[in-house]
């Protein structure tokens, strides 16, 4: 029996939806945090088959649609010094200030390559040592320790060439900060698989005890996301939260200690900027002192630059749920994923881009 | 852009792994998987590093949990 499928078993879904169906009792809010769920609901017609009184919201769940304008107008302002920009493939279109992005840069002739691991970036520096490469580090705990590990392996083989953005940011902080908006009505947090994998369980204990949110690390499958929600309703009903691993088969419960201890040799916890959130405290990484001949942004005397917000775009109120895509005045007139006013419409995973896709 | 997919390890060679899921082939590296993966582990893969094994036992577990219509045990 192939373990994967059975998480799409159809009976099974329904069984749980089921179950959804008569413990509902009131209209639940809940909400995602995770690009990969946003694209998972919407994909496999979840969203479609819950009742109505079960209201979906994709947070900030997309590194791609949180960087700021101000980080995008620094790599672009990067571009041009006459260095490799190594990039995830991801922030290729993201319009930045005057809706400027990375492919027009290259047409200007700034030099870009698309790699899919930070790994490759360093290669691409090893094989040549004459040219600077910066590698764009954005993500969230999932990808931070890839390119810290890739950092470290710079630093032991001495590479003078490669140097890295990071612009890195972290889960726990901006749900904290969600969490504690008044103006936020979130009845339940599905958290992300793929970043718990990496933190584990312990960083979101504070949402059931400070913010007493029902909080389920879920997977992707359809399975996975059901029953989740039915757990985050069950808590609802009984008026109580706790976070609860509902993703056993791929996230322990203390998460991946090797992969944080190679996160955390390389990088310090710093405030970030986010995108329609501001500046959140902790919420960020930097490279560390030790690494400083890494950090793009010193050697090339890079700061974020001040910048002037795009205007019309909602991404900031999409991305606390405030209002979904199509309450954006641009949604789908100004804002096509063609021509994307802002990263929401981007990013595949991005809110508006998946409400333009799969819209019902 | 978290996206990470669950991919079978066929061979490995120090630090990397070669990787295939439904005749697509990858390398991965295993630099930051917190515990040692063999030939013929499932491993969650993002941006060319294995993240970590998937445990079977507890996939097992869960289906079965659900089969007999047990979900709500899965809280703790
Ligand atoms: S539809 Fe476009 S302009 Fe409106 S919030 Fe989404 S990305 Fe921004």
């Amino acid at each position: 029996m192939n373990l994967l499928n059975k998480f799409k078993d159809p009976k099974l879904c329904l069984n749980i939806l089921e179950q959804i169906k008569s413990d509902l009792q009131e209209e639940f809010r809940f909400m995602e945090v995770c690009g990969t769920h946003t694209v998972a609901i919407f994909q496999s017609g979840i969203r479609s088959l819950l009742p109505e009184k079960i209201i979906h919201l994709s947070g900030p769940g997309c590194p791609v649609c949180v960087t700021h304008d101000r980080e995008i107008a620094a790599y672009l302002a990067l571009s041009e010094k006459n260095l490799v920009i190594a990039t995830f493939g991801d922030l290729i279109k993201v319009p930045g200030p005057g809706g400027k992005n990375l492919k027009m840069a290259q047409a200007e002739g700034a030099i870009i390559n698309i790699v899919y691991s930070a790994f490759d970036a360093l290669q691409m520096a090893m094989e040549n040592p004459d040219r600077k490469v910066v590698f764009l580090g954005v993500g969230f705990e999932t990808t931070a320790p890839t390119v810290a590990a890739v950092i470290k392996m710079a630093k032991e083989q001495e590479v003078r060439n490669f140097f890295v953005l990071t612009m890195h940011k972290l889960v726990p902080p901006a749900l904290k900060a969600l969490a504690a908006d008044k103006e936020i009505r979130v009845d339940g947090l599905l958290l992300p698989g793929h970043v718990s994998t990496i933190i584990g369980l312990e960083p979101y204990k504070f949402l059931a005890e400070e913010y007493n949110m029902p909080s389920v690390i879920g997977g992707f499958e359809p399975l996975d996301i059901l029953q989740s929600i039915l757990i985050m309703i069950r808590q609802k009903n009984e008026s109580r939260a706790v976070v609860v691993n509902n993703y056993k088969r791929v996230v322990s419960d203390q998460g991946n200690t090797r992969a944080m201890e190679v996160m955390h040799d390389v990088f310090e916890v710093s405030d970030a900027l986010w995108r329609g959130l501001g500046t959140i405290p902790d919420s960020g990484l930097v490279l560390r002192k030790e690494y400083s001949d890494f950090d793009a942004s010193l050697v090339f005397d890079q700061e974020l630059p001040e910048v002037e917000e795009v205007v019309g775009c909602k991404c900031g109120e999409v991305l606390k749920g405030l209002i979904s895509p199509d309450n954006c005045p641009l949604f789908d007139t100004r804002c096509t994923p063609a021509k994307p006013v802002g990263p929401c419409m981007v990013s595949t995973e991005g809110s508006c881009a998946a409400y333009h896709k799969y819209r019902l | 852009m978290c996206l990470a997919i669950p991919m079978e390890i066929k061979s490995i060679e120090d630090n990397v792994a070669r990787v295939e899921v439904g005749g697509v082939k990858s390398q991965v590296r295993l630099d930051i998987i917190d515990e040692p993966a063999e030939v013929g582990d499932f491993v969650i893969v993002h941006a060319g590093f294995a993240l970590r094994r998937i445990d079977r036992v507890e996939g097992l577990e869960t289906l079965k949990l659900f089969q007999e219509g047990l979900g709500l045990e899965l809280i703790k």
